[in-house]
């Protein structure tokens, strides 16, 4: 029985969304451009994500020892540092190391080099470069180094300088606008998927509007409501359906487009992205999308089957 | 079988559209509610089908009070009352076999059941060779026989027509009345309202006039007195 009702619903969905051309074509329509939105804002996302990661990457602290500080000693404060939940890595770099770096930085810079050469012994120190997992946390990082109680009780005559304090008016900075676009990109990202999911309700609502008639008819001759919804829904999830893989086709061109003229600006490669993760968001889009359809469907019918 | 008993409906800031009505429809009975516009023939129809509620009173549908019943009760009552209306009131999407199949389906006949009936019901109203003609392709007397077909398909206990021929040339009309006397012939109950005089004494059974919401006769032989 239930199953011969769940037939015929399914039939009569498909009938009417097959015989309703143009009212399917807009509704097909409204769909695809609320889940292309939906699609984007995974892409964007990607994007925003990479890009703060990047700039993530590029903030790290260093401390500068003295000439005369023992490796040991370095080496002893090195392993310290990785023991602590905030550092994801710390890289040593030797005096010599840094001779090396340095006369490679500046390999053109005669004058520099000559000056250097003049010098009997290595004017640079060995330094430590510290990674912390969350910019947020070098304050606490630094604080722990400079700390009387903290990491290194006797380190302290053998540090030269730490370059936190240069570089933190520009990790505030990056901080700031890290969380900002972060809690920027969520609120947009809630803002366009509410417009969009308005958008598609109202439009589903309007093509059910223009069925009131035919809805009342079904009622007069004894139809039971889940019978006259039912089709209705499932109306609603096909257009939901189309809308999924046109928006995901769509998505071919775009991403090949970005992947061959906005790589260098974006810095990630969208087809690649959207190649690997296909599925996910094949399945994010299509229970979208059937969602939206049947649950605007259910309401904008259940105003007419009131009594 | 239907009893309205003193029903008043009152529309908002205006008069009344039916004023303390009393009246009894017996089983079987053919009954034609004539007046003009605005007399209230359609919203005494319309209580019957509980598409309106009354400002005051109760309309019976055998022992049940129509506009007490609960929503499962109203589709089961729905279904022993085939209506037919002036404008058809067809499913535009659905082809003529669809919409009585719809009928049917709605009121959970099998599918062998309903592919039996429904062409033998179109047979009935000369409508077999429409069977898959959308409304849109059919002339008003083809669609109003379509309604008609759809009003029987269920053996309802009764049909109620409001201004069935109001759309229909005379020979459409003739028709559309010839098969309402025969549904009748075979026992259904039969509530028509129209204000064609030729229809009331093609049919020549009781008559009921109705004049600003009150019922000014109630004669048993056919007469249009207005």
């Amino acid at each position: 029985m239930a199953m011969r009702e769940t037939k015929r619903i399914f039939r009569s969905g498909l009938k009417n969304f097959a015989r309703s051309g143009t009212v399917s074509f807009a509704s097909i329509l409204i769909s695809t451009i609320t889940l292309f939105v939906v699609a984007g804002l995974i892409f964007t996302q990607a994007v925003l994500h990479h890009s703060l990661s990047q700039i993530e990457d590029k903030v790290d602290v260093t401390v500068y020892f003295t000439t005369v500080a023992e490796e040991n000693k370095i080496f002893t404060i090195k392993e310290s540092l990785e023991t602590l939940p905030e550092v994801l890595l710390v890289s040593y770099t030797s005096a010599d190391e840094a001779l090396a770096l340095f006369r490679d930085r500046h390999q053109n810079d005669y004058l520099t080099l000559q000056a250097l050469d003049e010098l009997s012994e290595n004017p640079l120190g060995a330094s430590l470069n510290i990674k912390a997992k969350n910019p947020s946390q070098y304050e606490s990082i630094v604080n722990l180094l400079e700390g009387e109680e903290g990491l290194i009780k006797d380190g302290a005559q053998i540090i030269d300088k730490i370059n936190y304090h240069q570089n933190k008016v520009v990790i505030d900075r990056l901080n700031s606008i890290i969380n900002g676009a972060k809690s920027l990109g969520f609120f947009v990202t809630l803002v366009l998927v509410v417009m969009s999911i308005i958008i598609m309700f109202n439009t589903i609502r309007l093509t059910i509007h223009f069925t009131r008639e035919e809805i009342s008819i079904m009622r007069l001759v004894g139809a039971e409501n889940k019978y006259i919804r039912g089709p209705f829904i499932v109306e609603g999830m096909l257009y939901g359906s189309v809308a999924t893989i046109v928006t995901l086709l769509i998505y071919i061109p775009v991403t090949l487009w970005f992947k061959n003229k906005m790589i260098d600006f974006l810095g990630i490669d969208m087809w690649s992205y959207y190649m690997s993760n296909f599925f996910q968001i094949f399945f994010i889009i299509f229970v979208s999308g059937l969602l939206l359809g049947a649950i605007s469907s259910f309401f904008a019918v259940r105003k007419y089957l009131r009594n | 079988m239907i009893y309205f008993n003193n029903v008043t409906k009152t529309y908002a800031g205006d008069l009344p559209a039916l004023d303390n009505i009393n009246l009894t429809v017996g089983a079987g009975e053919f009954v034609s509610i004539v007046g003009h516009s605005g007399a209230g023939k359609t919203t005494l129809i319309k209580l019957i089908l509980r598409e309106e509620e009354p400002t005051g009173g109760s309309v019976f549908f055998e022992s049940s009070d129509i506009h007490r019943l609960k929503s499962k009760d109203l589709t089961k009552l729905r279904r022993k009352i085939g209506v037919v209306f002036q404008d058809f009131k067809l499913l535009p999407n659905k082809t003529a076999y669809e919409n009585i199949a719809f009928a049917m389906e709605a009121a959970g006949k099998s599918d062998e059941d309903i592919a039996t009936d429904v062409p033998h019901v179109l047979e009935l109203v000369d409508l077999a060779h429409r069977m898959m003609h959308f409304p849109t392709q059919l002339s008003g007397g083809e669609k109003q026989r379509l309604a008609i077909a759809r009003a029987i398909i269920n053996q309802p206990d009764v049909i109620i027509a409001d201004e069935p021929t109001g759309n229909l040339d005379p020979i459409n009309t003739y028709e559309v009345v010839q098969i309402f006397k025969k549904i009748n012939d075979l026992g259904t109950t039969i509530i028509l309202t129209t204000h064609n005089r030729g229809v009331v004494e093609s049919i020549g059974k009781r008559v009921i006039t109705l004049d600003r919401g009150k019922i000014v006769r109630d004669d048993a032989d056919g007469r249009y007195v207005i």
